[in-house]
Parts: C-alpha cells; sequence; structure tokens
C-alpha cells in the first residue's frame, strides 16, 4: 500500500494503482477521451493531466498513468493544469468540430471558442478502437499510419481488413462516433474501414445477422460448449430469436406445457 | 588471434607497434561521408594505384581513415609523420604530391588551408585554426586509425580500459569512477551517466540490456554517425565497459539506415572484436560475456527518444510512452535497459585510461569534458568541431569556425537540433554547458549548431523548424501532434502576410502549454524555436505582422522584386535566368519584371553581376 494526497485529501491505495483510479476513489472528477478501464493505459489526449510534486519536481503528468506513489502530492484544479487541459481539448475541438462528446469535454472545461484553424476530421485519434482490437480482440485489425499531422487509424494499405471480424467493439468504444456499422441484407459494413463482411442467416428467423469470420472465431474462442451447457448451434441463432425461444422455455418451465 | 587475458592484449600491441614505423610517410585520406561525396574514395584509389606504380610500397603507406571533421575542405589528405595538410585534393593532384612532396619535400602551395580570418597559408594540419581551438579527445583518433581494422585501435591503447576494468575494477567501482567523473549523457537531456548505471545496476533482473542510441536525427548534424564510421572500437569498448559495470549480457547498437558507411563499418568492427575475443564469451579470458547486435532504424526522427527506440526495436511502431517505470525499470522486453548516446559510450574508455579526476578538471562546474558540435549553416569552417564544455560561442563561431563567410554579419545561432532555441548574436559570449543554454532558451541536444547571419529571416526560421517536428512527431498526444501543427498555422500566416497582431500571443500560450503538457521530450522541447524568436526577435514578427515587410528579404509573399533602370545596360542575364519568363525587354536596354508573374524565387537577383536588381 502507498500514501499519497490529491487535493489536500490523503488516501491509502494498492500499489500499482493509477492517479485516475485513486482521484475516482476520492470522487474527484477528472475528465477523460482516450482512457477506458478495460484496456490499458495510454496517456495520450492529455485532458487528464494533473499537476504533480514529488521532492523538487514538479509537472504535469496523465493521471491515467502515472501510478500512486509514497508521499507523492498531485492537484488537479490548479490554473496550470485547466491551462493545459483547455488547451488541448481546445486544439480536438479545432481538429472535429463537429464531434458531440469533444464539445462536451470541452464546455466542461470553459471551453466554447476556438481560436485556431478549424479542420473536419471525425477521428481524435484516442486510440481506443486500435487498442480493444488488439487487447480485448485480439485481433489487431487496425492501426496507426503515419505519424505527426499525418497519423490515422486505418486497415493495413487501407483496403478491407482480413483480420476484422465485424465485431464492432470498435464502434462501441469510439468517443466521436467516427466508426459506424451498418447491417445491409447479407453483408455487415465498416465505412471507416473499408470493410465489407457476409453475413450468416438465422436458423430460425432466416435474417442475416453474424458475420460468418465473427462466428468461427467464436466457436475457436468457446473452448468448450458442453461446459457452458451450450448448444453449439446456439451461436446460429440471432438474439431476438433466442430471447424469444428462452422467454418460451421459461414460459413453460414455469406455466406448464399449455403456454402461452 | 584471441586474446586470452590482458597480457596477450599487451603482448598484441607491442607485435603490431613493432610493425609500424612512426618516421615513415604515410598518406592518409579522409573516407568520412563527408569527403567521399566529394570524391575522396577516387583519391584514394589513385593514390593506391600510383604508388604501386612507382614502387613506392617500401617507402610510403597510405591510409584510409575517418571523418576527420573538416568536411567544409574535402577531400582532405594528410602526410605523416609531418602532418602536411592539403585540402580539396583531386584525382589529378595526386601525381604531384607523390612527386612534389613525397619524393623531393616540397609542398604544393595550391592546395594548402588558407585561413579566411588571417589569409595565411598553412601547412600543418595542427596549425590549422579550425584543429587548434579544438581539444579533440574523443575524435582525435579518427584521423589517425583505418577503422576497417582493429589493430590500429589496439595500437594507440585501444582497449586498455577494458583490460583494467574487467581485471581490477568491481563493477561498482568502475560505476563510481564514472560518476566522480561528471559525465552526463550526450544525446541531449544530460542526465549524469553514471547515476543512470547505478539505476540500472540496482534493478533486480538477471537478464539485462544496453543500448547505445546511434539514431542521429537532427537536421544537419552528423557526429554520431562520424564517430561510428571513423572509430567504432571506441564506442564498443565503452559499452562493453558499461555491460560490466551494470552487469547486462546482451546489447544492441540502434543506428539508422541512413547510415550505410557506419553500418559498414561497425559489423567489421563486431567481427574483428569477436574474433579478438574482446567481445562474446569469455572476454580477455575473464568470464565475462557481452555479445551485441547491430538493429537498423527506419529514420524516424522520434525513435532517437528512449521509449520511442525501445518500442521500435521490439518491433513496434516507434511511440513513446509514458514514465515511470523508466527503461533502468522495465526496458527492452520489459527488462532493466540502460540507454547511452554514441558519444557517451566513446567518453567511457578516456575516463577509465585517464581517471575520473583528470576528466573532470575538463569542462564547467556542472557540464564535464568535451563536447562534439557538428557546426553547420553560415559559416567559414562547416565540420565537426570538439571543444570543451564552457567556451564561449564567440570562439566557436569566430575562432573555430572562421567566421561568417562573404562578410556578413551573425545573427543567431541554433543549437540543440530542430527542437532547439535560436541564441541572438548579443549573447554570443555565452559559454556552451547545459544549464547555460537551457537558461538561453535552447538546449545541448546532442550537438547540432547551425549558425544564421543577417539574411535569415527568424520567423521563416521558426516555420522551418516546426515543419519538421510536425512531420516527426510521432502523432501520438494531442499537443505534440496539433499543438505544433498549429502553431507551423499561424507561423505560415505570419510569413505569407496574413498574421494579426493577437497571434503572437496566442503563439506563446500554444509554444508553452505544449512544452508542458507533451508526453515525450519531442513535444516538450519542439517549441523551442518559436518561444526563443519570438523572446529574441520580437521586431521580425511585427515587421511581418504590421509593416507585412520581412526585414531579411526571405519570406517570398512579402517581397518584390525590381529593376534599377540607370544600372541595368540591357544585358538579359536575368532575362534568361527567369523560369517563368516574368522578365522582358529589348537587347541594351533596361529589363522590366512583370510582378503579376514574378514567382519571387530571386534567380535573376543572384545572376545579375551590375546590382540592377532590388529586392523590398
Amino acid at each position: 500500500m502507498v500514501r499519497l494526497t490529491i487535493d489536500n485529501k490523503k488516501i491509502k491505495v494498492e500499489e500499482g494503482t493509477t492517479l485516475l483510479e485513486t482521484a475516482q476513489k476520492l470522487n474527484i472528477e477528472i475528465p477523460t477521451l482516450c482512457h477506458h478501464q478495460a484496456l490499458k493505459p495510454y496517456g495520450a489526449c492529455r485532458v487528464c493531466l494533473v499537476e504533480v510534486i514529488k521532492g523538487s519536481r514538479l509537472g504535469l503528468v496523465a493521471s491515467c498513468t502515472y501510478p500512486a506513489e509514497e508521499g507523492l502530492v498531485a492537484r488537479t484544479e490548479t490554473e496550470r493544469v485547466k491551462r493545459a487541459r483547455r488547451l488541448s481539448i481546445e486544439l480536438l475541438l479545432a481538429r472535429c468540430p463537429t464531434s458531440e462528446k469533444v464539445r462536451e469535454v470541452a464546455l466542461e472545461l470553459g471551453v466554447k471558442k476556438v481560436r485556431f484553424k478549424e479542420e473536419k476530421e471525425e477521428c481524435i485519434l484516442c486510440g481506443l478502437c486500435v487498442r480493444v482490437c488488439e487487447e480485448a480482440i485480439a485481433k489487431s485489425a487496425i492501426s496507426f499510419i503515419n505519424r505527426g499531422a499525418d497519423r490515422e487509424v486505418t486497415t493495413p494499405f487501407k483496403i478491407g481488413s482480413l483480420a476484422c471480424i465485424g465485431c464492432g467493439a470498435c464502434v462501441y468504444l469510439c468517443p466521436t462516433g467516427a466508426i459506424k456499422i451498418e447491417d445491409v441484407r447479407k453483408c455487415r459494413r465498416l465505412d471507416f474501414w473499408n470493410t465489407k463482411l457476409e453475413l450468416k442467416k438465422c436458423k430460425v428467423c432466416g435474417k442475416h445477422f453474424v458475420p460468418l469470420v465473427e462466428l468461427d472465431y467464436l466457436k475457436d474462442r468457446i473452448k468448450s460448449f458442453e461446459e457452458m451447457e451450450l448448444p453449439e448451434e446456439a451461436l446460429e441463432v440471432c438474439p431476438k430469436c433466442r430471447k424469444r425461444i428462452l422467454s418460451e422455455k421459461a414460459g413453460e418451465f414455469i406455466f406448464g406445457e399449455k403456454y402461452p | 588471434m584471441r586474446l586470452r587475458c590482458p597480457s596477450d592484449l599487451v603482448k598484441a600491441r607491442k607485435l603490431i607497434r613493432s610493425r609500424y614505423d612512426p618516421k615513415k610517410t604515410c598518406v592518409t585520406v579522409c573516407c568520412g561521408t563527408g569527403c567521399l561525396a566529394s570524391g575522396a574514395r577516387d583519391v584514394a584509389e589513385t593514390f593506391r594505384k600510383e604508388i604501386d606504380r612507382r614502387g613506392l610500397r617500401p617507402r610510403v603507406n597510405l591510409r584510409i581513415t575517418g571523418c576527420h571533421g573538416f568536411c567544409e575542405r574535402g577531400p582532405l589528405v594528410v602526410i605523416y609523420p609531418k602532418r602536411i595538410f592539403y585540402q580539396r585534393v583531386k584525382v589529378l593532384d595526386v601525381d604531384e604530391i607523390l612527386s612534389q612532396t613525397i619524393l623531393k619535400r616540397k609542398i604544393i602551395e595550391r592546395l594548402l588551408y588558407v585561413d579566411p580570418m588571417t589569409g595565411k597559408k598553412i601547412v600543418y594540419e595542427n596549425e590549422v585554426p579550425f584543429y587548434k581551438k579544438q581539444r579533440r579527445l574523443i575524435f582525435g583518433n579518427n584521423g589517425r586509425i583505418d577503422p576497417t581494422k582493429i589493430s590500429y585501435y589496439i595500437a594507440l591503447d585501444g582497449y586498455t580500459a577494458l583490460a583494467k576494468v574487467l581485471y581490477k575494477m568491481s563493477p561498482q567501482q568502475v560505476i563510481a569512477e564514472i560518476k566522480r567523473s561528471g559525465l552526463r549523457g550526450r544525446g541531449g537531456a544530460g542526465f549524469p551517466t553514471g547515476q543512470k548505471w547505478e539505476l540500472c545496476r540496482n534493478a533486480n533482473s538477471r537478464l539485462k540490456y544496453i543500448i547505445c542510441n546511434a539514431d542521429e536525427g537532427d537536421p544537419g548534424a552528423f557526429m554520431d554517425r562520424s564517430l561510428l564510421e571513423g572509430n567504432p572500437h571506441s564506442v564498443l569498448e565503452g559499452m562493453i565497459i558499461g555491460a560490466y559495470a551494470m552487469g547486462a549480457e546482451e546489447g544492441y547498437i540502434y543506428v539508422r539506415n541512413e547510415y550505410p558507411l557506419a553500418i559498414k563499418h561497425l559489423t567489421i568492427a563486431l567481427k574483428e572484436a569477436q574474433e579478438w575475443g574482446l567481445l562474446g564469451k569469455n572476454i580477455l579470458g575473464s568470464n565475462f560475456s557481452f555479445r551485441i547486435r547491430i538493429n537498423r532504424g527506419a529514420g524516424a526522427f522520434v525513435c532517437g527518444e528512449e521509449s520511442a527506440l525501445i518500442a521500435s526495436l521490439e518491433g513496434r511502431i516507434g511511440e513513446p510512452r509514458p514514465r515511470p517505470p523508466f527503461p533502468a525499470q522495465e526496458g527492452l522486453w520489459g527488462k532493466p535497459t540502460n540507454i547511452n548516446n554514441v558519444k557517451t559510450w566513446a567518453n567511457i574508455p578516456l575516463i577509465i585510461n585517464k581517471g575520473a579526476r583528470w576528466y573532470s578538471k575538463i569542462g564547467t562546474k556542472t557540464s564535464k569534458g568535451t563536447m562534439v558540435f557538428s557546426l553547420v549553416g553560415k559559416i567559414n569552417n562547416t565540420g565537426l568541431v570538439e571543444i570543451p564544455m564552457g567556451i564561449s560561442l564567440r570562439k566557436m563561431i569566430y575562432e573555430i569556425g572562421g567566421g561568417i563567410p562573404n562578410g556578413k554579419k551573425f545573427k543567431a545561432v541554433q543549437t540543440g537540433g530542430p527542437s532547439g532555441g535560436c541564441i541572438p548574436a548579443r549573447l554570443i559570449d555565452l559559454p556552451v554547458d547545459y544549464e547555460k543554454l537551457t537558461r538561453a532558451g535552447s538546449m545541448m541536444g546532442s550537438g547540432g549548431m547551425v549558425v544564421m547571419d543577417e539574411d535569415t529571416c527568424m520567423v521563416n526560421v521558426a516555420r522551418y523548424f516546426l515543419s519538421f517536428t510536425r512531420d516527426e512527431s510521432c502523432g501520438k498526444c494531442t499537443p505534440c501532434r496539433e499543438g505544433i501543427k498549429q502553431m507551423y498555422e499561424i507561423l505560415d500566416n505570419i510569413t505569407k502576410g496574413k498574421g494579426k497582431e493577437s497571434d503572437l500571443g496566442l503563439l506563446k500560450e500554444l509554444a508553452q502549454i505544449v512544452k508542458d503538457s507533451s508526453l515525450c521530450g519531442l513535444g516538450q522541447t519542439a517549441p523551442n524555436p518559436v518561444l526563443t524568436t519570438l523572446r529574441y526577435f520580437p521586431e521580425e514578427y511585427l515587421a511581418h505582422i504590421k509593416d507585412k515587410r520581412c526585414p531579411a528579404h526571405v519570406c517570398q509573399d512579402l517581397i518584390r522584386y525590381s529593376l534599377i533602370v540607370e544600372k541595368c545596360i540591357g544585358c538579359q542575364i536575368c532575362n534568361k535566368a527567369c523560369p517563368t519568363g516574368a522578365i522582358s525587354g529589348e537587347k541594351k536596354e533596361p529589363q522590366r519584371i512583370d510582378q503579376k508573374k514574378c514567382i519571387r524565387c530571386g534567380a535573376c537577383y543572384e545572376a545579375c553581376k551590375f546590382e540592377a536588381i532590388r529586392v523590398e
């Protein structure tokens, strides 16, 4: 355990806890954009900066990556912190003026006007999509390309991905809504990744609902269907039908065979 | 030959020296990359052929060396033992050098160096002011050894320090010695080397790595390259000593792929060191084993940053990660790792051989030893300069650099690479050390030094350096990626005459916060050119913004070329030089410039011999 102070509040936390997690325990609010609790800390967006004083060291650090250390004193509300957070969010707002999420955080931090040249990007390059694809799905279908001002996230060679299973985890985590997912008849479209995937029919209703590659991936990952007391075919039934069948089964169980 | 103990090394050295007669004439040809570019390879080949053809082999040796540092004057030929110094030698001069200088002991006046400050011709290398004012501790041997043969290095006491360390010093003693010497990292940040080693030594792990950072990315800087090309064993010896001190068994040299000659010489050096038993298993019979591998970098500037370099070595995208954990705790493949710059490693054998006390007497209170700078830009003597820390910029620029060409006025000097700052002429007596440079808003960096004269526009300079860092930022964190881009946009607008007075405040705010909140050293230093030019040259910014005028006549959108009718004799040279056909007129009549067609390239201005074209 290590003892530290954030905004004059003392706390004891496990070693390895980040400053952000510590602050959350103290109900101190710190805005974030590139952070997700299920993924490794990244420290890119810089809106979670806090000021840290340790010995003679005094500096701004990203609270999402900085580990709690014995005797550390951190401040989240100093003028230096506010200035830095405001500038980062203003820069992101200049990049993505239409993004709801960015505007929301900007407003929280008191940034109303952008003084810089505006662009029309939708992606803030927080890397959540890249990291969830690598860390949680273990597919690494997407990554960053180029560096500096030319950096972007995309698939290899910017063509339809061979690794993407169309699970949509990236869509779910994207804070700006830049990545969109759409099922059009027999096809799942992820236009942001230039990727189209063929869908499989539901065994019951016949509606196309899951990409073939995702189904293979799931079958591969679920090692023992028996252990889960789940027939392998269960995966081939769409969630809607699965729900209906389950509720029917439950009804029969409770009310007897005459149900409904 | 495999050396099995320190006395083997001493015997080998004696043997090598006995075969070498110091009184015998030896022609050395510099074949560093700079001299190769001016044709040194052909000069060296011609020497070889001519010496053979004339049957001079018994009387004359030929040695191909690495970079001597005075690249401005290449190809360089130095004739030992007297060290007669010939510069800008061409293939056609070889015959004359052999027949006159070697055979008749006559000096060829035409090939001598003329001191631009005094106009005097100089015969011997050690009298050339460029070399005389330097203190070449780690670069001195570059001109004396053939980097492709380990025997030259051994003859000059090479690997003595390694033998001493392995047999007479404990790892703790080595670290204490380096700490006492006051050596600080030569890669930029200037962290005390001994302390860094100690952190790695104390890290609890069986596996440790050490890395030589040779990813020199500053535009115009080539110190590390020249050292690897010209004296690779000095770097290897430093690394082996470091490995022993820290307890590492594996090392890497991360070198840019754009340095083919450095890679070639390193590869040869590694092979030879291994064959001689100075690297690999059971080094000099001491039971200590260490091996080094070369990793070629793909040329991203950001990979010079420790954590980005490690990521790149591991095969991932070269992006920095937040610290802590520091590389000394968790570095390459999660193991404790120590990274030092090429020059830092090359200092190690020197400190071990001559002692920390001797070393710590060189330099200033906080900056010890010598520093190598690549002196470039508007300066007479372009090249590599090694000076003791603490000498003034004035001495660097006027005494060693030979002043500014064409009698122009010195305006500023930019130190520390693309993210260093511009120091103005009025601070010319500033001593060069880590603290003084930082206080002036610049930094030591890895040793880049770009001299600027009165024809340089400081706003344009800031814009240029930001265009570099904008492209070379890895793009991971917001302030660096977006902030540098926006600073560049503002500067670009100012140079185009579209700046507003409020831009200056915005630029300053942006620069300060990007410096304060970026993830790694790149973003934390990239605003330096903006901050220093704003601090030292505010009037130039105002001239661009308020008067829509570029005082140095550089920014194309703010200048205009016009003809002075009285001076124009109608020779039409300007007419021919103009790429857009903007100049017209009859022969022997004053010409006219069509401002609509003119792209302000300045070709006419350069071409006119009668100063009939004015820029305003």
